[in-house]
């Protein structure tokens, strides 16, 4: 047993409704107590589809337990096909029906159905929703294009010059983030590189689609969490090369640019010298030199951490701090990118955990999940979000992909705005009792006298007093310790004459100089020497 | 899924309103949370209660969807999630459970009160929470109390949760004094909010002393006994009341208190048993009254005439119902419910106008295609539903808010009446 107070995954069918609810003529059925319903919401709610998941549930209650719960399976499956007419149907259990072991598989070939119907063995007690994607996008494409793939051993056709080359772009499903608009950008490069996408899948894909996966040349594979099963047994079955890049951040595009030539046997020069993309020239700009060398913690699934932590060093000219994943199939992938990085990977999908390794490393920026996103609300640190699990904000209105370059784009916008509010935050602060900005002082422009102004003094002296007090307590704090050096009254004065954004850290650092010598007071001396040793 | 819907008519009726209605009993797919979904407000309503589910990763992945956001403080609920390794027998159960309670309690020393809230795994593989729970009281006492109860969903359908959580705690409630005066008990989960004004109100009638289950702390528990008198105050409570009848307690029958009507019925059985004067009840009460008809008439000529047709949710269908025929004028095309207690609402189904269609249990498929048919003006539905019959064109009120928001008594008639009026009023403004 674990113990788990939030969850980065959910369970494994629900990994094959992010599929089934993505595709199109597909429909699943379900083996699951009532409650297992709950899943339809993360579609129409946080996804805010408007048409429900393609799913039938069984629904059995305890007093189906003791009759038979098999025979409201085989009911279930027969009104679905009959009601909603799919062209091919997947079956399987959720994990209360696991444990009845009513074999879904073996109920629903028995109804001789005129459909494909592929069974799900999705083990709820060791698996977790990616895997459940996955494993269902490989049974399917098993299948659906086994039937048509080549004889063992032959050799691929090469292709007709005078054809196009072409790609599946494999990955994309429902419930992804931001899978909808990466799929557009990413066709649009592939268009302009003069490759044709033969399938995309499962997002939209129908049966039949999955039938003709062979036709292309290689496939393109966005989201190693969910086809990667699926694209290796492409490969062996029928030769399809696929792609290792993701393309996130603009290094990775133009190496992905690089991989899908060489994989189309095209010249990709052209597009690689008409790039457009902002993100390389906002980053150069004066403007970001601030963001350089910001402490940055990521975390979320494998592919989207491993590439934001690329992006994060060699993009923004950030520190990366902390990396990790609760993807612990790709654990090792995740473990290699910390290690270029020189520091060592968290893997893990306990919450409390990562909330430890972030409040430990105070990073000045997280990228992750939404998870991360109230861990960094609690701690008071900005936030981008980069990656599932996602919340019905992960869904904006406008086109925000984060593949190719304007996912390049729009990487810089949405990681750079969590800083900005950071700073404007801190200049508030930092203002309250500043002689010509704090809350009580007269906008200038109104002039001396006004009402609003009455007012404001009428709030003042309390307003001034709990600042004070903030301050107070603050040195209460840190003098409080039997062993700690105490700042004299000087030396606190001084300190205040440091810019806001870094006085925490140099009340800090002069502390633990302070107290790595045993010393019992902090002047200005103690002050300006321990800026000297940490000075970088 | 059978798919065989039973219409019959029940015998002990007394031929009013509804309350000799025939009832579509259906089975198929039930669009409806399991009763662990009644953690995320009965978490917050015991504030030194801790909930902890025992169950899979869909129980911790269900309660977290459910609550729509996720709470960025650590919740006072949270799930030990059976693994394959328990299943297989290589740990057992019991132990793992005690290692992970132990946990728990050294990290939140503040937690006096702790469900271990069955689920469908759990009931399934039959691992047994109420020994469990008195072995790890033993080991933990007196500094925390451990409870069980299930809310699985083959058990219980979301707001039995509730019932199935307090009927755990009806035992443990402390024995009243035989010769105790006679004491009011609200049962239900109520908004903190909407127990202080019924509490001013009963204080006014000179009804009490008045106490409520669930109380806000779990070492403040209400006294029960042969004295006291209770009020329910949600109509989903079948078990609690029974096992309060066990320990002697009359309930008070009344309908349940939404809209001013169900309210001032609700009062004034409380204030019959006291013997409370017609004069003095409607001294006190008036006032509220009369707020509460004026936020009600803000609404009215938006809601009257319009029909309304509800899939089951939580139980509150009928009350509900009731309160926006009889007060609203709207026009009731079905009322579903995931269940139907007939004694509990016997006072509702007699105010229900002849002839609604009344149904219990679902079968989902076919629900929407006679909801489709009636084409109503309003739907209530859950979250799974709400916004694909507002694609269609269905002007929808999702029903969970119904559950989250305070929404009993008079200061709260008018904000009821809104919850109904908003998406009618969203769907005239909209223009594009």
């Amino acid at each position: 047993m674990k113990l788990t107070v939030w969850t980065y995954e959910g369970p494994p069918h629900v990994g094959a409704m992010r599929v089934a609810t993505g595709m199109k003529g597909l429909h699943y059925v379900l083996h699951a107590p009532q409650g297992d319903t709950y899943a339809d919401l993360l579609f129409t709610m946080i996804e805010r589809n408007s048409a429900r998941p393609p799913v039938t549930y069984t629904t059995f209650q305890a007093r189906d337990l003791g009759a038979d719960t098999a025979e409201l399976f085989r009911d279930a499956a027969l009104e679905a096909y009959e009601r909603y007419t799919p062209e091919a149907m997947i079956v399987g259990a959720s994990c209360t029906a696991e444990l009845i072991q009513d074999d879904p598989g073996g109920l629903a070939r028995a109804l001789g159905l005129p459909i494909p119907v592929i069974p799900l063995e999705l083990p709820s007690y060791q698996r977790k929703e990616n895997w459940g994607a996955a494993e269902t996008f490989y049974q399917l494409v098993r299948h659906l294009a086994g039937p048509h793939a080549p004889a063992p051993g032959a050799e691929p056709a090469p292709r007709d010059p005078a054809r196009r080359p072409r790609c599946n772009l494999l990955g994309p499903s429902a419930l992804g983030f931001r899978h909808r608009d990466d799929v557009v950008e990413i066709r649009r490069l592939l268009g302009r590189l003069g490759i044709d996408v033969n399938v995309t899948a499962p997002l939209g894909a129908r049966p039949a689609d999955l039938a003709r996966l062979g036709d292309a040349d290689f496939n393109v594979v966005l989201y190693p969490e969910v086809a990667g099963i699926a694209a290796g047994w492409l490969k062996r079955t029928f030769r399809q090369p696929a792609t290792k890049t993701v393309p996130i951040g603009v290094g990775a595009t133009r190496d992905f640019v690089h991989e899908v030539a060489e994989l189309a046997g095209i010249d990709a020069s052209e597009v690689l010298a008409s790039e457009e993309c902002r993100l390389p020239w906002y980053s150069a700009s004066v403007d970001s030199t601030y963001l350089t060398g910001k402490r940055v913690f990521i975390y979320g699934d494998a592919t989207h951490a491993i590439s934001a932590a690329r992006v994060a060093s060699e993009e923004f000219g950030f520190e990366v701090v902390g990396l990790g994943t609760y993807t612990r199939e790709f654990a090792r992938d995740v473990r290699a990118a910390a290690e270029r990085l020189g520091i060592e990977a968290l893997i893990s999908d306990d919450y409390l955990e990562v909330e430890a390794a972030v409040a430990e490393l105070r990073p000045e920026l997280v990228l992750g999940s939404q998870m991360e996103r109230h861990i960094a609300k609690r701690l008071g640190i900005p936030c981008a979000i980069i990656s599932a699990p996602v919340h019905v904000h992960d869904f904006p209105a406008r086109y925000s992909p984060q593949m190719g370059y304007e996912g390049a784009n729009v990487l810089f916008d949405t990681w750079v705005h969590p800083l900005m509010m950071g700073l404007e935050e801190h200049l508030l602060g930092m203002f309250r009792d500043d002689f010509e900005f704090n809350d009580t002082a007269q906008p200038s422009h109104l002039g001396a006298g006004s009402i609003a102004g009455d007012d404001a003094h009428g709030a003042a002296p309390a307003a001034a007093e709990a600042a004070d007090t903030t301050e107070t307590t603050e040195t209460a704090v840190a003098t409080g310790a039997g062993d700690e050096a105490y700042w004299t009254e000087e030396a606190e004065r001084e300190l205040k004459k440091i810019p806001f954004f870094v006085r925490g850290k140099a009340r800090r650092n002069t502390e633990s100089f302070a107290r790595d010598r045993g010393m019992s007071r902090i002047t200005i001396e103690t002050l300006y020497d321990a800026k000297a040793h940490f000075g970088r | 899924m059978s798919g065989v819907a039973v219409v019959r008519r029940d015998s002990n009726a007394s031929g009013e309103g509804c309350t000799d209605a025939p009832v579509l009993r259906e089975r198929g797919q039930r669009e409806v949370f399991c009763g662990l979904t009644g953690i995320i407000w009965l978490h917050r309503k015991i504030q030194d209660a801790f909930f902890l589910v025992v169950g899979s990763r869909t129980c911790a992945h269900l309660i977290q969807s459910a609550a729509g956001v996720m709470i960025f403080a650590e919740p006072r609920f949270g799930t030990a999630i059976i693994e394959e390794r328990d299943l297989a027998g290589m740990a057992d159960a019991n132990d793992e459970l005690d290692r992970v309670v132990g946990q728990l309690l050294a990290r939140r020393p503040d937690i006096r009160l702790l469900f271990l809230v069955g689920s469908c795994p759990s009931e399934v593989i039959k691992l047994d929470l109420s020994r469990a729970a008195q072995r790890l009281s033993r080991d933990h006492m007196p500094d925390v109390r451990i409870l069980n109860y299930s809310g699985s969903g083959i058990e219980t359908t979301f707001t039995q949760g509730e019932d199935a959580c307090l009927a755990s705690l009806v035992p443990e409630l402390p024995a009243e004094e035989a010769e105790a005066p006679p004491s009011l008990l609200v049962v239900g989960t109520l908004a903190d909010v909407v127990e202080d004004q019924f509490t001013r109100l009963f204080d006014a009638l000179g009804v009490g002393p008045v106490r409520f289950l669930p109380s806000r702390r779990a070492d403040a528990l209400p006294p029960v006994g042969p004295n006291t008198r209770y009020l329910l105050a949600q109509p989903f409570l079948a078990e609690t009341a029974r096992l309060l009848e066990s320990r002697g307690a009359t309930r008070l029958p009344a309908p349940f208190p939404l809209g001013i009507e169900g309210t001032t019925a609700w009062l004034r059985a409380a204030a019959d048993a006291w013997s409370v004067s017609a004069e003095a009840f409607d001294a006190v009460t008036e006032p509220a009254r009369r707020r509460a008809a004026q936020a009600l008439s803000h609404h009215r000529e938006r809601l009257a005439g319009q029909s309304i047709f509800f899939f089951p949710d939580s139980q509150l269908e009928i009350p509900l119902a009731r309160f926006l025929s009889r007060e609203l004028d709207m026009t009731l095309l079905e009322v579903g419910t995931p269940y139907l207690h007939r004694q509990h609402l016997a006072e509702e189904l007699a105010m229900l106008p002849a002839g609604t269609t009344l149904s219990e249990g679902q079968h989902v498929d076919r629900q929407l295609d006679r909801c489709r048919a009636a084409a109503p003006d309003l739907v209530v539905a859950g979250l799974g539903l709400a916004n694909p019959l507002e694609a269609e064109g269905i002007t929808t009120k999702w029903s969970i808010e119904l559950v989250f928001t305070p929404i009993q008594g008079y200061e709260q008639a008018g904000d009821l009446a809104e919850l109904f009026a908003r998406p009618l009023n969203r769907r005239t403004r909209l223009r594009v």
